[in-house]
């Protein structure tokens, strides 16, 4: 039986500074600092210590004989919610804590939103030199520079990692068609200058293998890192980089639902039927971008074509008799893998019917709507700067400048759910015990990671709690533990006992 | 530009309690979509960066991942 789909989402905002020194990382420290201290009040660093297993069966270990060395990395903080939110590159990064499900994937994406937009409004008021901060939800600059939203699926060891390539590559290729971003022209030479009007995914031109551990040249469709951020003889972390950031709720709820429910099957060996196996994986994902109409006939290995939609209805029809079989233990909560099977249908049968009636669900509808109306009004071509910076500014986080907070599109979070993520961890995962500890003991937490917390007692030496298995420190395990621990002296105490 | 409401969020069910809402072509529901894009195609010139070309020149970005 596939293990529970824990996943999560990782975004490299855009960021753009005016009035002052351009440099990327010096900005996206500004508002890093500026969040820490101004909002969040506590400044919890991350530590790149690696960890050695040996849980007990909580999912704990007991402290290793290294005691662990404290890094201080000032541009990397933990949030009480469990996130990670630091300088990536030349970008601020914000990482989801660890969730149980889609829906709550979409919660803590949203949160991450919330983040980005109070660390502006943060620097506003720290910075007195004039420069103001701008944060941009999108992937690339219109110039051939690309940066990533990353999703994270906790997989079982034992599927062999192969499988998951020949079997994950189909939908990695197709899903855009929900949950690409759009944007106006291409960047790349993916289209050999031919020229293109507008794609519907932000990131798909960038791709240029098949299967690699590249992320920042020769980006592959599937990515091969594996970094587990766990116990590495039971779990693997699939790091998926061939997606878009989205802003359209139901797009993130289907990109992160359907992704968990085909990984799922692969996990169960669920055989695909080969008539899914694309010729040539990294033409077909630049052909399913550039076609709008959703028509364009894809090259399959035993010398058939099908669409990127024909691909799709077959990935569905085998998760909706998958899920009849065995039911939807594995997307977390059974109710949200029947949403996303439902959704999934709705939406394949909306984009055959007439793709333009999804613009409140989908990112590149709503945008390309918005674009034509504006060329209907205006009488100007594709090559109008005026659509470009529409185009940008559909993906601007400025409440007050967002195109997209313009339109109506189709939430699924409630607000009070989204702002309580901001603050509190997700109840079904290790991100509990890391949000709750760094609420409860602020001072004593020095160091943070995805798989351990580091406690400064004020005895040498520090201490470090391994947290090996995702879904264990969930509220259900350790609410009582904390709950009876008045000092995190207690508390280590407790979990050595 | 005084500021305005800016999101109509339609629902505030969570964990999917909420139906999609089809919009057939020519429906009430497809004329006051119309209707709303049109208001923002009105203002959206005070909401765009005033000279697009340089605000478009000026946003480089730099890899990441």
């Amino acid at each position: 039986m596939s293990i529970p789909k824990v996943c999560g989402i990782e975004t490299e905002y855009g960021i753009a500074v005016t009035n002052g020194d351009p440099n990327p990382i010096a900005a996206s420290s500004v508002l890093i600092n500026a969040y820490a201290q101004e909002i969040a009040r506590q400044q919890v660093g991350w530590d790149f210590e690696d960890e050695s297993p040996g849980n007990d069966a909580r999912g704990y270990a007991r402290d290793g004989a290294m005691p662990p060395q404290v890094e201080t990395h000032l541009l990397n903080t933990v949030l009480t919610n469990g996130a990670r939110f630091y300088v990536d590159h030349a970008h601020p990064e914000f990482s989801t804590p660890e969730c149980l499900d889609a829906m709550e994937c979409v919660r803590y994406d949203r949160a991450g939103e919330q983040v980005l937009i109070r660390s502006m409004e943060a620097a506003d008021r720290v910075v007195t030199d004039g420069r103001t901060f701008v944060v941009y939800k999108n992937n690339s600059d219109g110039k051939g520079n690309s940066y990533g939203c990353h999703e994270n699926y906790l997989m079982d060891r034992a599927t062999p990692f192969s499988r998951i390539v020949d079997d994950v590559t189909p939908h990695f290729v197709t899903r855009q068609i929900y949950a690409g971003a759009g944007k106006v022209g291409s960047e790349t030479n993916a289209f050999d200058g031919e020229p293109v009007e507008f794609q519907i995914s932000q990131r798909a031109e960038f791709f240029e293998e098949r299967v690699g551990l590249e992320t920042t040249l020769k980006r592959p469709v599937v990515n091969t890192r594996d970094e587990p951020h766990a116990d590495p003889h039971r779990f693997r972390r699939l790091h998926v980089i061939v997606g878009d950031a989205n802003l359209a709720e139901v797009a993130t709820f289907l990109k992160v639902g359907t992704t968990a429910l085909v990984l799922a099957m692969i996990e169960d060996a669920v055989d695909a039927p080969r008539c899914l196996d694309l010729a040539d994986p990294v033409r077909a994902v630049h052909q399913v971008s550039r076609d709008r109409s959703l028509a364009c006939p894809l090259l399959m290995s035993d010398g058939s074509t099908a669409t990127a939609l024909g691909v799709q209805w077959e990935l569905f029809a085998m998760a909706r008799r998958y899920a009849d079989d065995r039911g939807l233990a594995c997307m977390g909560d059974e109710e949200v893998g029947e949403e996303v099977l439902r959704r999934w249908e709705e939406v394949l049968a909306a984009l055959e019917r007439d793709p333009m009636s999804l613009a409140r669900q989908l990112d590149w509808v709503a945008k390309l709507q918005l674009l034509e109306a504006y060329r209907d009004r205006q009488g100007c071509g594709w090559d109008d700067p005026r659509l470009a910076a529409i185009d940008l500014q559909y993906h601007d986080l400025r409440p007050e400048r967002s195109l997209f907070q313009r339109l109506d599109t189709e939430s699924l979070v409630a607000g009070p759910s989204v702002e309580r993520a901001v603050t509190e961890p997700p109840r079904g995962t290790r991100a509990w015990f890391r949000g709750r500890c760094l609420t409860k003991w602020p001072a004593s937490v020095v160091t943070a990671n995805w798989d351990s917390l580091v406690f400064d007692l004020g005895t040498d030496p520090l201490r470090r709690v391994p947290m090996m298995d995702p879904l264990r420190g969930t509220a259900d395990h350790v609410d009582e533990l904390l709950e009876r621990s008045a000092s995190p002296a207690e508390l280590l105490d407790r979990l050595s006992s | 530009m005084a500021e305005r409401e800016l999101k109509k969020k339609t629902g505030t069910a969570d964990r999917g309690a909420e139906a999609v809402e089809e919009v057939p072509a020519g429906s009430a529901k497809g004329e006051k979509l119309k209707a709303e894009l049109d208001d923002l195609l009105d203002e959206i010139d005070e909401v765009l960066e005033d000279n697009a070309e340089e605000f478009v020149r000026n946003y480089v970005q730099k890899g990441g991942e």
